[in-house]
């Protein structure tokens, strides 16, 4: 980046192609061109979400242009040869610019131009005459003692021919350093960030000496072609360390897959704590870890956190993330569709998989996750029907809530997939603790089949006792076909009590009450709208529907008595028993649709958190901070010292003095020193 | 021959000690003075870092005052209500709605207001001057701009405190979100333009530069209103540093800096082609304002950069990870870094530099506002 008074090269039309070469590279043109390359390339990967797992990018664009967009290197463009090759241009182009300009700065600094002839500097832009009749010894002395007044340093030449006498003075010339300053200073960070880039990495893995791990195998098995030696000299990966457990390699994900480091010593991970502000918020992340030397065996024990990493041997230990460990559940399993109403026992772990059979089929549970707190927005709206989100996001987050808050901690919940033999899996997210809605208490279950959709909710109601317990009575009952007819006939002695009717019309009354709950018993609500749909006119639908959602509601409450009587217990008929029936009726006809034939509810758990932790060796860190020391230094140079040259061409023999002055920057302030210089001159030159 | 100081020793500069006056000396004891006491009360809450800062902070607002003196009022004024505005809290958060001067003055929220209210009336006061040619009404304006950036300080002083009220695990300087930092550059993009009015002694400029400010004021006021984004937030964890307090300043210096040149770019466009060309000053004042004020941005802008990389380094190992946020603070960096080039190197000037400075607010209003809406990263505190 040459400056503005380089003398273009004569013969520009002779030299040879190198030397074309080489003043292309180092022209201000091709510099500024970089820039702005450079700065456009750079917004690719800002839109582009960089190094996400493979099947994203193709489920985003679709075969064919995810592989277009991986051979251009989109997904992790920064690394990327092509833009590698832009920063190495500009690192060739500073260079050249900087080895070019750097002797004609050093020269320009220490020169005084006091060989400037009285021709030249009549050409000067900024000059002016003057006519005086001091004598010549005064006249020097006079402007010498002016000039180093105003800051300036000078020379005084000696009498030429004509007895005329130059002083020639320079102002700032550190200007210049600041020019040497800041453009090494940008191949200084270049080549640091290059240090800590992947570039050896790359070499390596062309050269076929190391090949990206792309199967998830446990890491003792990861072949030492994908191993990484703690000799590296720089990387940055991370690890996921469960609480009382520990780890001696990081990951370092590459494209698909990753590359094992092996770390000179093992971490074990004490104790992984979350703290809470009132609000919810998360206050601090914090893990208890302690690091064990493999060659000394020293043992270094240190609580590390956001913005407090551990740095042992040149290795930083960052606080990165946290998750589950494992976590291990107890839980009732409550199987929906079978008659019995009670619950098997069952245990499992976070990140693990339980079989379980149900009937004849198999399934798999996989465990996904536990979460301690859940907090729910319940204002204005139906609280608990979308997910909360990830608490994890708040590593890097702030939030700005919404105004109508009512927060409140709704406790525990766990999430499980439940795949069956074929393959297919429903996502399920249940809280452990009731939920309160309009007065009324419910266990709440939510279900997706995808995991971009929100959870759908099924609430099973509390009977008196606060518990599930009545729901799976009523439930078993209500679904059992074998009880249909001892409903029916419950319900139609109930329904016509003390009336003298007909035994066929009481008969007719039992036969359909058992025709409704046997469509209700094979799939809910649905079921019997398909049943209406089918058999009855469509003038009469809506009527004959009210008539068996009365009946199906009356019924159920028969079915309640029936369940309560089995257990040996009344059933007091007020707003709270037709509320809870009502209740377990809508629950009933949603469990058609819950896709599971359990409801696994959490009894009790035992927390295992895991510590994310992230650990980086950069040797060119202090490069790349020294560097940047150097271009602060250097721009503050470069805008606030102004090199400012002046000329006083004494001319004894015309009685006259020459002032002429330039800049490299001409900016207002130039301008008014001009002009201040000539206002001082004239009272300076007078008698 | 060399001329030396020893052979013409006579020295016509005055050195900045000796040029300053009482007031100078003054304002400097009264800084020193309030560091140290607020070191003997805080101290111990603070790590050596913070403590560095501190004196740091009273020897640059020292410098500060004596460079640009209307400075040393501001402050003062600043610290008297915002210290009057604290003593009526009687350390409970409610009075900031129940005291007579803290609900209609010094409370945050009112001083805010009062910030908001006071920085639109100076675009139209300014406005109104620029039309009409009025003088007196351009002196006015310049007076509401100066209450306006006393009150918005005075809101930042009592939102500070009030942050330690709602809890002190909760307290922090109020620059870590969208709201706070939006007051910030209100703030200090009006403190540069008031600077460079008395130092180019020109109010014309007023007109323009506050129509950014009261742009910013608007999505302030909406950012309240609509989001309820005034309610002080506890920190997060990865914001719990003191590299915050001194990353942020210095980003916004250089983002105010740059939004005072689009401006100063704006009113440079629209004179040379003949608009309002005899009302707004000449072409070189505006060509000179601009590359001025694109210098300062720039220094300081490297410098936040620089800063960011170190906390970035310390919070999330790395000093540099391509992350959204940084990538488009390259971006601008870059991009000015060419301005720059152009305006020194090719001694470039004209409408293509207004053109380009214009264009470069829109690129750093993207690097500040959309990254936060548009992309997602590690930088995501602001999001609306």
């Amino acid at each position: 980046m040459p400056f503005l008074n380089i003398v273009n090269h004569p013969n520009s039309s002779h030299r040879n192609p190198a030397q074309n070469l080489y003043e292309l590279l180092s022209s201000m043109r091709f510099a500024i061109s970089l820039l702005t390359v450079l700065a456009i390339a750079s917004i690719i990967g800002t839109v582009l979400k960089q190094n996400e797992p493979y099947p994203n990018y193709i489920m985003q664009f679709g075969q064919f242009w995810f592989q277009t967009f991986e051979m251009l290197g989109l997904y992790d463009v920064y690394h990327s040869s092509w833009f590698l090759t832009i920063l190495a241009f500009l690192i060739l182009s500073t260079s050249l610019c900087i080895y070019r300009n750097t002797p004609l700065m050093l020269r320009e600094m220490r020169s005084f131009r006091e060989h400037a002839t009285e021709n030249s500097l009549r050409a000067f832009s900024h000059q002016a005459e003057y006519t005086t009749s001091l004598p010549a010894d005064t006249l020097t002395h006079r402007l010498g003692k002016y000039l180093l007044g105003q800051g300036f340093r000078a020379k005084l030449g000696a009498p030429g021919e004509s007895g005329d006498i130059l002083i020639a003075a320079k102002s700032g010339s550190y200007h210049r350093i600041g020019y040497l300053l800041t453009h090494t200073a940008i191949v200084v960070i270049c080549l640091g960030g290059l240090i800590d880039g992947n570039i050896p990495l790359k070499a390596q893995q062309l050269l076929g000496w190391k090949k990206i791990e792309t199967r998830d195998i446990p890491e003792r098995e990861v072949s030492a072609a994908s191993r990484l030696s703690p000799a590296n000299l720089s990387f940055r990966g991370g690890v996921t360390i469960p609480e009382g457990a520990g780890a001696d390699v990081i990951f370092i994900n590459i494209a698909d897959g990753y590359l094992v480091q092996d770390l000179p010593f093992d971490i074990m991970l004490k104790k992984f704590r979350v703290e809470h502000y009132p609000t919810g918020q998360p206050k601090s992340f914090e893990s208890d870890i302690t690091l064990i030397d493999k060659a000394t065996k020293e043992s270094v024990s240190r609580t590390i956190s956001v913005n407090h990493p551990l740095v042992y041997k040149g290795i930083a230990i960052y606080q990165a993330s946290f998750g589950d460990g494992g976590t291990r559940l107890s839980m009732k399993g409550w199987n929906l569709f079978s008659p019995t109403d009670q619950p098997f026992d069952m245990k499992g772990a976070v990140k693990q998989d339980t079989k379980l059979s149900n009937g004849g089929a198999t399934y798999t549970v996989e465990f996904t996750e536990f979460r301690k707190f859940n907090i729910e927005n319940f204002a204005g709206e139906d609280g608990g029907t979308s997910a909360m989100d990830n608490l994890n996001k708040f590593f890097q987050t702030g939030s700005t809530k919404r105004a109508q808050k009512d927060l409140r901690n709704v406790g525990p919940s766990f999430q499980y997939k439940i795949r069956d033999a074929q393959g297919q899996a429903r996502e399920y997210f249940n809280y452990m603790l009731p939920i309160q809605f309009e007065d009324r208490w419910y266990l709440l279950s939510g279900m997706r089949m995808a995991p971009n959709e929100p959870f759908r909710y099924i609430r099973f109601p509390l009977d008196r006792q606060s518990n599930i317990d009545g729901f799976m009575r009523l439930r078993a009952v209500l679904l059992d076909k074998q009880t249909h007819p001892e409903i029916a006939r419950h319900f139609a002695e109930f329904a016509l009590q003390g009336e003298k009717t007909d035994p066929a019309l009481r008969a007719k009354l039992v036969d359909s009450t058992i025709r409704i709950l046997d469509v209700f018993a094979s799939g809910g609500y649905e079921a019997m709208a398909k049943l209406i749909e089918k058999s009855v006119p469509a003038a009469e639908q809506d009527k004959v529907a009210q008539t068996y959602l009365k009946i199906l509601e009356s019924s159920t409450l028969s079915a309640w008595r029936i369940a309560q009587s089995r257990i040996g217990q009344p059933v007091v008929m007020d707003e709270i028993t037709q509320g809870f029936v009502r209740d377990s009726l809508n629950s009933v006809s949603d469990l058609f649709s819950y896709g599971a034939p359990v409801y696994l509810q959490l009894a009790e758990f035992d927390e295992v958190m895991a510590s994310g932790l992230q650990l980086t060796r950069s040797p060119g860190k202090n490069i790349v901070y020294g560097g940047s020391a150097l271009l602060v230094l250097g721009v503050f140079f470069m805008f606030y010292i102004r090199e400012r040259r002046v000329w006083l061409l004494v001319q004894p023999r015309l009685g006259t003095v020459l002032f002429a002055t330039s800049t490299n920057r001409k900016t207002m302030d130039f301008e008014q020193e001009f002009n201040r210089h000539k206002t001082h001159l004239i009272v300076l030159l007078k008698e | 021959m060399e001329l030396t100081e020893k052979t013409l020793d006579y020295n016509a500069r005055t050195s900045l000690l000796k040029s300053l006056s009482w007031f100078d000396w003054l304002y400097a004891l009264v800084l020193a003075g309030g560091s140290i006491y607020a070191f003997q009360l805080y101290g111990n809450y603070m790590d050596a870092y913070e403590k560095g800062i501190l004196f740091l902070a009273a020897a640059g607002m020292i410098w500060q005052g004596w460079f640009w003196k209307p400075f040393r009022v501001l402050l003062l004024a600043v610290a008297i209500l915002s210290l009057f505005g604290i003593s009526q809290y009687h350390g409970q958060l409610a009075r900031a709605e129940q005291t007579f001067f803290l609900k209609f003055f010094f409370g945050s929220q009112t001083a805010i207001m009062w910030m908001s209210a006071l920085f639109v009336l100076a675009t139209a006061s300014y406005w109104f001057a620029l039309l009409t040619r009025s003088g007196f009404t351009a002196r006015v304006s310049s007076a509401i701009t100066w209450s306006a950036v006393v009150m918005g300080l005075v809101g930042l002083m009592t939102r500070w405190y009030e942050s330690y009220l709602i809890s002190p695990d909760v307290g922090h300087i109020p620059i870590s979100n969208l709201y706070e930092v939006f007051i910030l550059f209100s703030i200090l993009t009006a403190m540069m333009y008031l600077y460079y009015e008395l130092r180019y002694q020109n109010r014309q400029l007023g007109a323009f530069v506050l129509l950014v400010i009261s742009a910013a004021v608007g999505f302030l006021l909406w950012y309240t209103f609509d989001r309820q984004a005034h309610e002080i937030q506890p920190l997060v964890p990865a914001l719990q540093s003191y590299w915050m307090k001194i990353h942020v300043p210095a980003n916004f210096i250089g983002y105010g800096a740059f939004a005072l040149a689009a401006m100063v770019g704006v009113a440079y466009l629209l004179a040379s082609k003949g608009i309002l060309t005899t009302r707004l000053p000449a072409p070189e004042l505006l060509d000179d304002l601009m590359y001025k004020s694109i210098a300062i941005g720039f220094a300081l802008f490297t410098i936040a950069t620089i800063l960011g990389a170190m906390w970035a380094a310390e919070a999330w190992g790395g000093y540099w990870s391509w992350d959204p946020k940084e990538t488009w603070a390259l971006i601008v960096w870059l991009n000015y870094a060419a301005w720059l080039h152009l305006r020194l190197v090719k001694g470039l000037r004209g409408p293509l530099l207004a053109w380009w400075a214009v264009i470069g607010l829109f690129v750093t209003v993207f690097a500040f506002l959309g990254v936060n809406m548009f992309l997602s990263g590690l930088h995501s505190y602001g999001t609306l």
